[in-house]
């Protein structure tokens, strides 16, 4: 009873805090050097890490899948396999998970360690609502990061199929049927779809450790307990969130 | 050193002003802990109100709810007829809150701490805001350390930052917390000075939370007694000097007694 109360609290505030932030949302354009900051925590500080496993989720992908096909001599369609593979599922999930490693975590233990050593006091007592200041840029840089991020996974994910399918002995298959059969099955709205996940799993990791932070009480110990909180409740939404919006979109 | 009778003008006068502060019946718990109970005074505008007491008395809770960062158990802080956590106070009233640790933003430098609320409340032009944020920075002879961190600040520099940052602040109602701790003489008479200089010319209302009996008879207009959750006393600076209430003379005079008991068990356990 107390686990559900507490998981009920978590989303009403959560849900709260979204809608303090989006009632600021008018201030954006003064925020704007703020707004780019986080575009590039959120964005370009993850493009590598993005980028070297996004190729190798692709190569492992192609590689499994010549080997799961050499038996039934459909090698030409390993390119719609990987191609639809990651556009609607693997690209978002992976960068989703990416950004909650490297800047969910980061926000919250930046935000919670803001809490306890009373800085968010402090912008209380100056008038300025940490929601505009802390929460609102975040929220505006991850929505638009989160798509591109992902349209970068999904490019260089494609690539390292197409490498390995042309390398690996018993797969032998050319870039040129590689992807004349990744275009031929893998449409525009597969990859649109993979970039609204995305979108949904970026904010919402963000809010959660918004929140999170924020909340924090307590000494630096806390801090942690925090951050690994955070971390593992934007984990479980993003799978479970996974399975509900590809009912949705499906 | 820098001392406000030799910088005749400071800061610009705000133009709203004076506010007043009512605490009604103020009680706060938490949980089964009961940290004060009943606190009932008011606070003019203008006026220069210091409240002391032992610690863990419950002074810094209690300015706190004036802050409008907490909510009371009951009772109520009225500001300018307005409830203190109401957000028509926060728009309306320019309240500062001078922390005991300071609570500088770390990530920011010291010029960028106290540039913070002007910008953020579009209150001039860049060049003004520079301005303004150099002169409370050299009011505190803090010049020299505007692109320097807080981190490289010992723990009196960023209570001398968190001042200025106050100040820039132009407030209508200036909360301090211990203001004068980690300082030393010097400036502590100088931050006394800073108190009084803008009760004076600025009719700043000032509540002052500390256990600086000097600070409270050189500045305050009124000082309020917290002792074990209950506002004992309130009475101008001159009670203090034979104050009728034993606990607060105690306080105020403690006697040292070596052979006291608790000593002895010191020098054993040592």
């Amino acid at each position: 009873m107390r686990q559900i109360r507490s998981i009920l609290e978590g989303v009403g505030s959560t849900v709260q805090l979204l809608l303090r932030a989006l009632s600021y949302v008018a201030t954006l354009p003064r925020q704007s050097s703020r707004f780019i900051e986080q575009c590039y925590l959120i964005g370009y500080t993850t493009l590598p890490i993005v980028g070297i496993l996004s190729f190798f989720i692709g190569s492992v992908l192609a590689l499994q899948a010549g080997y799961s096909m050499q038996n039934f001599g459909v090698m030409q369609f390993i390119g719609s396999l990987v191609g639809l593979s990651l556009a609607r599922e693997l690209g978002p999930v992976m960068v989703a998970i990416l950004v909650t490693g490297r800047v969910g975590s980061a926000i919250t233990a930046e935000l919670a360690s803001m809490k306890v050593y009373q800085e968010v006091d402090a912008l209380i007592t100056m008038n300025i609502p940490p929601e505009r200041m802390l929460v609102l840029p975040r929220l505006a840089a991850v929505a638009v990061m989160m798509p591109v991020l992902t349209v970068i996974a999904n490019i260089v994910g494609w690539f390292g199929g197409a490498m390995i399918c042309k390398y690996t002995a018993f797969i032998s298959l050319s870039p040129k049927a590689y992807f004349a059969s990744m275009v031929q099955y893998t449409k525009f709205k597969d990859v649109f779809d993979g970039m609204v996940k995305a979108e949904v799993f970026g904010l919402v990791v963000v809010l959660v450790c918004c929140n999170i932070g924020l909340n924090t009480r307590g000494g630096p110990r806390e801090i942690g307990a925090s951050v690994t909180r955070a971390v593992v409740v934007s984990l479980i939404l993003i799978l479970v969130l996974d399975y509900f919006v590809t009912k949705i979109l499906i | 050193m820098a001392s406000p009778a030799s910088q005749p003008n400071p800061l610009p006068a705000a133009e709203s002003p004076a506010v007043g502060v009512s605490v009604e019946a103020l009680s706060k718990s938490y949980g089964k802990l009961d940290v004060f109970k009943d606190v009932t005074f008011a606070v003019e505008p203008g006026e220069i109100f210091v409240l002391m007491g032992p610690s863990g008395s419950g002074k810094s809770v209690l300015l706190r709810q004036v802050a409008g960062l907490e909510t009371p158990t009951s009772g109520r802080v009225m500001i300018d007829g307005h409830d203190a956590g109401s957000a028509e106070t926060r728009e309306h009233v320019r309240r500062a809150l001078v922390f005991q640790a300071g609570a500088l933003f770390n990530s920011l430098s010291v010029y960028d701490n106290l540039a913070l609320y002007p910008r953020e409340h579009q209150m001039g032009t860049e060049d003004q805001i520079r301005e303004k944020v150099m002169r409370a920075l050299e009011i505190l002879s803090l010049g020299k350390t505007a692109e320097t961190f807080p981190s490289q600040l010992s723990g009196g520099m960023k209570k001398r930052v968190a001042i200025a940052r106050a100040l820039v602040m132009e407030p209508q109602l200036l909360l301090y917390d211990e203001p004068t701790s980690e300082l030393d003489p010097v400036m502590s008479a100088t931050i006394d000075e800073i108190i009084g200089s803008l009760r004076k010319e600025y009719h700043v209302t000032s509540v002052v939370v500390s256990h600086d009996c000097d600070l409270a008879l050189s500045i305050a207009d009124r000082v309020g007694f917290l002792m074990d959750g209950r506002l004992v006393h309130v009475g101008k600076p001159a009670d203090l000097r034979e104050p009728a209430d034993p606990r607060i003379a105690e306080f105020l005079n403690p006697k040292i007694d070596v052979g006291n008991p608790r000593f002895k068990k010191i020098h054993t356990e040592t």
